[in-house]
């Protein structure tokens, strides 16, 4: 059984995959070093350790406790996002935070501190979370929260699974009245009137975030669709039904089926299908919040070579002028974007030392791998969030340089300090230079 | 009502996937297992899951004349028992058996006597109750003896035969007995293994077990293909078997 990242790019072969299955279980003492690996859903090499061992944490998939009167909820790392909202959902609790897949566990959710919709009113993932265990490959077992062991928390959250093996965590859920979501979509014709959306009305929206035409240029650059949801009230009319059966990519194609026409076509289609400036709707979670989840293993669609992502931020001061030249950059290269997708960070501060998510704007676009191309394209990209003092998302990086990895991460040497030494990745070694 | 449930070997993955579909239908269960804090991090989640109760107990296979204690234990604490699934067991080393006779008398006790040690009390109850459903996880490899793990093979075959005459005896008393035959499991256990198309997940077995005890099956094979797998390897005439290494 391999164990990919979700992008299939870079190739990375485990030394042994040991299987973690009880939380009681101490972490195995191997030679090399050992990484947890979830569901696999991180794009590029944090989830990989090329050469070592991968703790398999999917056996880790119980509840200790949850109370549907308070929506307090204890579970193991490895229970994926799906599963929680299976169980939650019909007493009327949502996750707190989600992003775009529910395919990912808590542990995962934890470890790269991920972030949805609604950033600008929630914070991150991480920030829901009010304790966790860990367990230290010295065999060491202790509770981390804001008031136990703070720094060690801190290190963990967004830790990329460096500071130890999480075995469990709680979190506190959000209240929803059904399952639907009230969804307003508006098409902009250029960037400068998305961010008059984004800095007008978003503190009234519970859930924000806009779709970019990345093959426009001239007078419609940066033109999309911005959509804003809020969790339905009590009473509506007109619900629809949980979409049907899943679909699925059942074969791996010999090449890339995310060309230059096919992408230029479902950009076109995408934008034009609105024919209404503002359209409004009731909308079951599921499309709204997933809506590749509905195609099984839908990264195949980049055929064999995989396919990179690449999420940036920015801060706000400068977010206009860089989100433009970026834009720019990319539809000169060519390259399209399949989901581009555009976002204005909230002003918390970031839960964890590495966190990703910081007040300003975030560009998340991915691309077929086509060798030194797109390579050199994100070169550029990188230029560019460097100069802005941005920063690249781990989660969703193969190949940014270490010294871009260390501007875009000022605490980096307080993070050190936390790294659990039995602890490793093809990420880590990467950007830090350091041995396994 | 819903269903009183009785899980030996509890905390094997498949045993585990089970419980969870009767712990969503608010069932009650009684979990019995030789790791019981880890069977209690199960009850605990089962009680999430929608259980209307848990409850743990001891129970080692290694250890002899504690059958009766346990089944008395777990149709007090559930006051009777409509389901009794029977999980537990060991995969034997077969060349260290072929190598001792304890050894290989040790596995035989952990993989079929003790389980008989459980089926005997609760057929009798079950009997007088005239309800109920028996359980026992056996094995494909019970089918034919193969060199590669005849021990294994020798205590599934005798639950086999076992379980036929129980369900015989039982019949007329309306007491159902279902022996499961499951192919390759993909269990924590089996994460590291090359997996082919043959491999089923915990899940899927667990599916098709519940719908066999519901529909009152006596022999399952899960997933279904392994019945004609299963078939031709009993098929293969013995000049033929002889020159394969299964």
């Amino acid at each position: 059984m391999s164990f990919p990242s979700w992008g299939r790019y870079p190739p990375a072969t485990p030394a042994r995959v040991l299987p973690v299955r009880f939380r009681d279980q101490a972490v195995p003492r191997v030679a090399g070093s050992v990484l947890p690996y979830g569901n696999g859903r991180s794009y590029g090499d944090s989830c990989l350790n090329n050469g070592g061992t991968l703790l398999a944490t999917r056996g880790l998939d119980r509840f200790l406790a949850f109370d549907p009167s308070t929506g307090l909820i204890r579970c193991e790392a490895g229970v994926l996002l799906s599963e929680i909202l299976s169980l939650t959902v019909g007493y009327g609790w949502f996750l707190p935070v989600t992003p775009g897949t529910r395919l990912i566990t808590v542990g995962g959710a934890i470890a790269n501190d991920v972030h949805g919709k609604n950033h600008h009113l929630a914070g991150t993932f991480g920030h829901q979370v009010t304790c966790l265990e860990l367990v230290r490959g010295s065999g060491e077992r202790m509770r981390c929260s804001a008031t136990e062991r703070a720094d060690l928390f801190a290190a963990t959250i967004g830790g990329l699974g460096l500071t130890g093996l999480i075995t469990w965590a709680e979190f506190r859920l959000k209240r929803i009245a059904n399952p639907y979501v009230q969804v307003e979509r508006t098409r902009f014709d250029r960037l400068d009137d998305f961010f008059d959306l984004a800095l007008g009305a978003e503190r009234e929206r519970e859930y924000t975030v806009a779709w970019i035409d990345c093959l426009a240029t001239g007078r419609h650059l940066g033109r999309g669709i911005y959509m804003a949801g809020t969790h339905a009230a009590p009473t509506c009319e007109g619900a629809p039904g949980a979409p049907g059966r899943t679909l699925s990519v059942p074969f791996d194609p010999p090449v890339s089926l995310i060309a230059g026409p096919t992408l230029k076509i479902f950009n076109e289609l995408f934008y034009r299908k609105q024919f209404r400036r503002v359209q409004t709707g009731l909308e079951h979670y599921a499309p709204f919040f997933y809506p590749l989840d509905g195609i099984d293993q839908w990264n195949r669609i980049y055929g064999p070579k995989g396919f990179l992502q690449y999420q940036s931020v920015v801060p706000m001061a400068l977010g206009r002028d860089v989100t433009r030249a970026m834009l720019q950059c990319i539809a000169r290269s060519g390259q399209g974007s399949f989901l581009s997708v555009l976002k204005v960070f909230g002003d918390r501060p970031p839960a964890g030392l590495l966190s990703f998510p910081r007040p300003g704007v975030t560009l998340a676009l991915d691309f077929p791998f086509k060798g030194p191309s797109t390579l050199r394209l994100f070169e550029t990209l990188d230029a560019l969030v460097a100069q802005a003092g941005g920063a690249i998302y781990p989660a969703k990086d193969a190949r940014m340089s270490p010294a871009l990895f260390a501007s875009g991460y000022p605490r980096l040497d307080e993070f050190r300090r936390h790294l659990d030494p039995a602890f490793s990745s093809s990420f880590w070694r990467r950007v830090t230079g350091d041995a396994s | 009502m819903s269903a009183r449930v009785l899980i030996v070997g509890a905390t094997s993955a498949i045993a585990e996937a089970v419980a969870r579909r009767y712990a969503a239908q608010g069932a009650a269960l009684f979990l019995a297992a030789r790791r019981t804090d880890r069977a209690a991090v199960i009850a605990d989640d089962l009680r999430v899951r929608g259980a209307a109760a848990v409850t743990v107990g001891a129970y080692d296979a290694t250890v002899r004349d504690t059958a009766d204690a346990l089944v008395a234990a777990a149709w007090e604490a559930l006051g009777g028992i409509d389901v009794a699934l029977i999980a537990h067991g060991s995969l034997p080393d077969q060349p260290a058996c072929a190598a001792s006779a304890a050894l290989t008398r040790q596995e035989l006790e952990v993989n079929a006597l003790s389980v008989i040690d459980l089926l005997t009390p609760l057929a009798n109850r079950m009997e007088s109750a005239r309800h109920g459903t028996l359980a026992v996880i056996g094995s494909v490899a019970g089918d034919r003896g193969r060199q590669s793990n005849y021990v294994y093979g020798a205590a599934k075959g005798c639950l086999a035969i076992f379980m036929q005459g129980l369900a015989h005896r039982l019949a007329p008393a309306g007491v159902r007995v279902l022996t499961i035959k499951p192919g390759f499991v993909d269990t924590p256990m089996t994460a590291a293994f090359p997996k082919g198309p043959l491999w089923a997940s915990p899940q899927t077995v667990a599916r098709d077990i519940q719908r066999a005890i519901e529909r009152g099956a006596q022999v399952l094979y899960t997933p279904w293909f392994w019945r004609w797998i299963m078939l031709v390897i009993r098929l293969v005439p013995t000049s033929i078997f002889q020159r394969t290494r299964l």
